[in-house]
């Protein structure tokens, strides 16, 4: 009986009590970055943001959850309802399951994926599926204009970042997120991280990460002037609670992503005393947050790109950047014998 | 030749955007004009037209003198006055004094006709209701305005006397 408990339910139950954490941890943050980012928006623009909602607003983001939450969920007469309850969630849920992969510090994810990055790239592919869906249930001709910008910008912009996962893949010769950090650790410190290294691939996979996640000045998908809210301009209530909260959790992630691929993850910036005393999760916090600071500055300096500029940065200036990077780092390996030692786990 | 090359360098090096982040930065810690209104409020000028009042002298009598030039030159027509009769001292006084604030313009040409400073635009813009009918002030309301502003309004007219 105990055997059966310690094989089959222990480690079920070790899971779900993991992605619990992770999850309820993760949308706090999502609200506190919220709100975080209004601020940003709003200093930029010499105003003071919310600032009523508890001290200094910290509360904003939990009154506007209840205010989602108690509205009333208004479902369009042309609606394919079914599609338009589920679109979403799947968007949601979606956004939600590659932070199982994310390793805040040294062990603390939920699963330690040998394959991490192929996970990440498939799981963010799927998320175009929820966008699409609701833009087309919605049986809105600015729903659907929206959704299809939407889509042709994600799909574009996600074969660059696949060509800036894959040289960083080169240098460090795993797809395990764990073992990318671990390979980054140099005498170097912060300059050993791969954002030297790879400079023109980090500004690469910024920009793209910016398109992928929708965030100005890529935001064409809801252009404010013209589809007020672009796939989502027909939700309401908890289901745009539920598409805005997905986007939120996709940049934190894309935040993340950024952190252990280009700024070490939970290393400290360099490895002597002061600063080997600040936990692991600390550093990586603090990373993400600055990346985030940074999305959040973008979106206050940049104007918007026209969809033709924006479908020309993203085939004809970013990709062939990455693939060249791609061939050069590939040769400058091969050349100099500079294969990554893998440990064969 | 040169200018693409130097155009190529600076779009490469993304040298616009950098600019306008540390120009953006300096926005950021830059002090907010923003006033955090009910709360903060900002400075008005002793000739601040606002809610009306009715002012009497300092023994207590009321100013106005029932000569309705405030109604005669009042280009909304808000005002509506009713006199008295003579009385032993030989003064009129109003008998019926309303403002309709819902015509007013706030002109202040009612206190610029006044030749006793009796009827005053104070500096009073807080007075919202939620029945049009507050919005109908009476003389007791306008006298009572008077009484709870007069400090104000004394010390308004007296800064803005010299202009006059």
């Amino acid at each position: 009986m105990v055997e059966y408990f310690l094989t089959h339910i222990w480690p079920i139950l070790s899971i779900f009590v993991h992605s619990l954490a992770v999850l309820v941890l993760l949308l706090v943050a999502v609200a506190f970055l919220l709100l975080l980012d209004r601020k940003i928006w709003a200093a930029v623009q010499l105003r003071r943001g919310p600032n009523v909602v508890g001290p200094f607003g910290l509360l904003q983001s939990f009154a506007d959850l209840l205010k989602f939450v108690f509205k009333e969920v208004i479902i369009p007469s042309g609606a394919n309802k079914f599609i338009f309850i589920i679109a979403p969630f799947v968007t949601c849920t979606l956004a939600l399951a590659v932070w199982a992969i994310v390793p805040i510090s040294e062990g603390w994810e939920v699963a330690n994926l040998n394959l991490g990055i192929l996970y990440v790239f498939a799981i963010s592919s799927l998320g175009v599926y929820g966008i699409i869906m609701g833009g087309w249930a919605s049986n809105s001709k600015y729903a659907f204009l929206g959704a299809m910008r939407s889509t042709a910008q994600m799909v574009s912009y996600e074969v660059s970042i696949g060509f800036v996962l894959i040289t960083v893949l080169l240098v460090t010769g795993t797809l395990n997120l764990t073992e990318i950090v671990n390979a980054q650790k140099s005498e170097y410190g912060m300059f050993g991280w791969y954002w030297l290294m790879l400079f023109p691939m980090f500004v690469v996979f910024f920009i793209s990460a910016l398109a992928e996640t929708n965030r100005p000045p890529f935001d064409l998908p809801e252009a404010e002037s013209e589809l007020v809210a672009g796939f989502m301009i027909e939700y309401s209530s908890t289901p745009y609670l539920l598409y805005m909260l997905g986007e939120y959790v996709s940049i934190t992630f894309m935040c993340a992503l950024t952190t252990i691929l280009f700024l070490g993850g939970w290393l400290p910036i360099f490895d002597i005393a002061p600063f080997t005393w600040i936990p692991g999760f600390v550093w990586f916090i603090l990373k993400s947050v600055g990346v985030f600071f940074m999305f959040g500055m973008v979106k206050a300096f940049v104007p918007r790109y026209r969809y033709d500029q924006l479908m020309r940065l993203g085939w004809k200036v970013l990709l062939p950047i990455s693939m060249a990077m791609v061939v050069i780092v590939a040769t400058v390996i091969f050349a100099f014998d500079l294969y990554p030692n893998v440990a064969t786990a | 030749m040169m200018a693409t090359i130097k155009q190529t360098i600076n779009s490469l090096f993304l040298r616009e955007f950098v600019s306008a982040f540390f120009l953006t930065m300096r926005y950021f810690f830059t002090a907010k004009p923003t006033i955090n209104y009910p709360f903060e409020k900002g400075p008005l000028s002793p000739r601040f037209r606002g809610e009306h009042a009715l002012r009497r002298y300092p023994n207590g009598q009321e100013r106005c003198i029932a000569c309705k030039l405030c109604e005669a030159i009042c280009p909304a027509q808000a005002i509506t006055i009713e006199a008295g009769p003579r009385r032993n001292d030989g003064t009129r006084r109003t008998t019926r004094y309303d403002i309709d604030m819902t015509k007013c313009i706030y002109c202040g040409f009612c206190q610029e006709a006044c030749p006793v400073e009796a009827i005053v635009e104070g500096p009073n813009f807080e007075y919202a209701t939620e029945t049009r009918e507050e919005l109908f002030y009476d003389k007791d309301k306008l006298l009572e305005n008077g009484d709870k502003w007069e400090q104000q309004l004394a010390k308004n007219i007296e800064l803005d006397a010299p202009y006059r």
